[in-house]
């Protein structure tokens, strides 16, 4: 049989990921380096910080990639990735993206202050945030970027998390960021549309990308997929890109019709929901999708 | 050539001819000048060098480490809350065995705020693994900046040269440049073994097991102790090249015949060396080593200096809460092997802390307290606290 032919995709095949990786079944951690990976080329250095990464990229001595993998403190990876990049710069090496990846703790929390540094230098640096909702490597303590109404072992079901997400992508544009873009495993073909148009440009790049996690969402692991679409379907965790500080492009649109619910049923994490926390989730959801849609109009007439 | 150099500029100059290629600072009083100069030097391209603005010194020394790990020789200075607020990224530096070199100007911590000299910020910094030059005048601000490079490349560990607050960073001294030829001489092109290559793609800094960890702070230490050999032999080169050498690890003053010796430290030691001076001229058998090194600590020359001598008088300008002066303690710890006959009573003396100046007349109260007594009554002795 023609194997070749059976497997035929329009994803590239060259991997900078090994198999035998440690993440847990089902983690979209992975899959996300591995998609972004295929864009990026050999010609990469990956600056990564404590988070579900430093573990999934193996112990020493092995190594789940093939490219130079930095390790660092937690709070430290856009910093770290503005000296890589400053000595590549010196040794006059142009062509090397030199990629900061870390959780949304190390980024929307404890490494804040230092992204933001680096994209106000507007440092020549893609930051890539995989972002599972918490702080998942010790445990699934809530972060910054926990949905409200979510459960961790921080936010106990009987006083769950009560403050919204915060807002990332804002607080970049707010940095007059060249390029950020959100995205998600289940639509892989826009997650490298987006790291193929970050890598062609000069400057600080960000590029969200929501990464379920089956043991801290609490949901069985084959449906990290799913639920990666059913975020962007319900417009929970909309696909879109912001050039520019200020050119927002949506680039999936969200699904007429789907309530949150869908999404939010997959995850134990949600269970100790009641129907009207449904009903402020779905109204707090259409409001920042509506704000969205504002934002590409009013950007289309700029 | 000499220049008449602050020593805040005599570190920037150290920077320039030790040919830095990557910067990463944070402005706090005292350090300004240094960071400043070089950014002028980068600006006015004298020193190519990528100068980057970090948004503070957690960030100086992380992406100084980055850009170590990718291969570039760099540099940062700071001081005081500035290093302290580093500390997670010393040990950083130290365990991924990269030859950063950093000025730290000797700052009090606050509170209440003080921008005046004492040791404290740096020696708290003390297991994390760099190793520490306290220099005495601007001249060897300047020189051991370059001899740091040429000890941390060599042994693969990261160097904090300290100054005094305002008594060296913002006092103007002749300072002799040397020609940049002869410092290339001197210092090689940094080449580094292991960087972030990506023809040659390694990960640094995984997740390492303890069937591996020991191993990797066993040859932490033993780079430190070799590091005891090479500051000597950097040292004795430098004074062929420069005509100037600082004694290694320590300068001994008049110890031969001295009874009592004094051990001092950072611009102290230019005082009590002046003191010690006037003494012999009374006719007061008295001597003086400079720690110019605490780490590697100099055991074997402070026990050689100190062995068979009737007493020893430590000054700190720093204090262990809860023990003591730090100098004495490690003093004391190293002399605690040697022969019970031989072994001198060491008496700690604290002073100077938050910059109260330490005066000729400080260190002769030192000295003529230490003749009196046969014996240290407490463990610190302190001297001018105003009750
Ligand atoms: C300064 C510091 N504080 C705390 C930690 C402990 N720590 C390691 S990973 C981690 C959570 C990381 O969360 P996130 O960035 O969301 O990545 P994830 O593990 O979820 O992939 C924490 C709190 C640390 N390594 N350093
Ligand atoms: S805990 Fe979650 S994010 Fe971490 S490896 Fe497992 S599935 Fe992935
Ligand atoms: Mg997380």
């Amino acid at each position: 049989m023609d194997r070749g032919q059976a497997l035929k995709t329009t994803i590239p095949e060259e991997d900078y990921m090994t198999s035998g990786h440690i993440a847990c079944s089902g983690c979209a951690a992975p899959i996300a380096m591995r998609y972004c990976l295929k864009v990026l080329g050999e010609k990469t250095i990956m600056v990564v910080p404590a988070c579900c990464w430093t573990i999934i990229a193996g112990p020493f001595p092995y190594s789940s990639l093939k490219v130079p993998l930095l390790h660092t403190a937690f709070e430290t990876t856009a910093a770290a990735a503005s000296g890589v990049r400053a000595t590549l710069d010196i040794k006059g090496d142009t062509e090397t993206t030199v990629v900061g990846w870390a959780g949304d703790g190390g980024t929307f929390d404890i490494g804040i202050q230092a992204l933001s540094g680096a994209v106000e230098r507007n440092e020549n640096i893609l930051y890539i945030c995989y972002d599972n909702e918490a702080y998942m490597n010790t445990g699934i303590q809530r972060s910054s970027a926990t949905p409200w109404g979510a459960w961790t072992t921080t936010t106990p079901a009987e006083r769950p998390e009560d403050k919204p997400k915060k807002d990332i992508i804002e607080i970049l544009v707010a940095h007059q960021i060249p390029y950020a873009a959100t995205a998600t495993v289940a639509y892989p073909h826009d997650l490298m549309a987006k790291v193929n148009k970050a890598k062609g440009i000069k400057g600080s790049r960000f590029i969200h990308i929501l990464s379920p996690c089956p043991p801290g969402w609490r949901m069985p692991d084959e449906l990290t997929i799913k639920a990666s679409r059913l975020a962007v379907q319900t417009g929970i965790f909309p696909l879109y890109e912001v050039e520019s500080g200020r050119k927002y492009t949506i680039t999936v649109p969200r699904k007429e019709g789907v309530p949150v619910g869908e999404y939010l049923k997959l995850q134990r994490r949600f269970a100790h929901l009641k129907p009207e926390d449904y009903d402020t989730i779905q109204n707090n959801v259409d409001r920042a999708y509506d704000r969205l849609l504002r934002k590409v109009k009013q950007s289309e007439t700029l | 050539m000499k220049k008449i150099l602050m020593g805040n500029h005599a570190v920037s100059y150290g920077a320039l001819l030790s040919r830095v290629e990557v910067i990463a600072a944070y402005p706090i009083t005292p350090q300004t000048q240094v960071v400043e100069e070089l950014s002028k030097m980068c600006a006015q391209g004298k020193l190519k060098a990528r100068y980057i603005n970090v948004e503070s010194e957690h960030s100086a020394m992380a992406a100084c480490i980055a850009a170590e790990q990718a291969g570039a020789r760099t540099f940062t200075a700071t001081s005081s809350h500035g290093l302290t607020l580093m500390h997670e990224l010393l040990h950083w530096a130290a365990g991924a065995r990269l030859p950063i070199v950093m000025a730290n100007i000797n700052r009090s911590m606050a509170p209440g705020w003080s921008i005046w000299t004492d040791q404290n910020d740096s020696l708290s910094q003390r297991d994390t693994g760099w190793l520490q030059i306290y220099c005495e005048s601007n001249q060897e601000v300047f020189d051991s900046i370059i001899q740091a490079y040429k000890i941390a490349e060599r042994v693969l560990l990261p160097v904090m040269v300290v100054l005094d607050a305002f008594v060296l960073s913002h006092t103007y001294e002749p300072v002799d440049i040397p020609e940049q030829e002869l410092v290339d001489q001197f210092l090689s092109k940094l080449d580094y073994p292991y960087k972030l290559d990506v023809k040659n793609p390694c990960s640094f800094g995984s997740l390492l097991p303890p069937e591996y960890y020991l191993e990797l702070r066993y040859k932490m230490q033993k780079a430190m102790e070799e590091a005891h050999d090479v500051i000597i032999k950097v040292d004795k080169e430098y004074q062929q090249m420069f005509g100037r050498s600082y004694g290694g690890l320590v300068e001994e003053y008049r110890t031969e015949d001295a009874e009592l010796v004094l051990v001092a430290s950072s611009t102290v030691a230019s005082t009590a060396r002046m003191v010690v001076e006037q003494l012999r001229d009374e006719g007061v058998k008295v001597g003086m080593i400079k720690m110019r090194f605490f780490r590697p600590f100099p055991t074997q020359e402070v026990v050689n200096a100190l062995k068979g001598k009737k007493k020893v008088a430590v000054i700190d300008r720093n204090i262990s809460y809860g023990q003591g002066g730090i100098f004495c303690e490690e003093i004391r710890s190293v002399l605690y092997n040697i022969d019970q006959h031989e072994r001198p009573p060491v008496f700690g003396y604290i002073a100077g802390l938050g910059g109260r100046d330490i005066t000729p007349t400080t260190i002769r109260e030192i000295l003529s307290h230490t003749l009196k007594e046969d014996k240290p009554k407490e463990n610190i002795i302190w001297i001018g606290v105003k009750h």
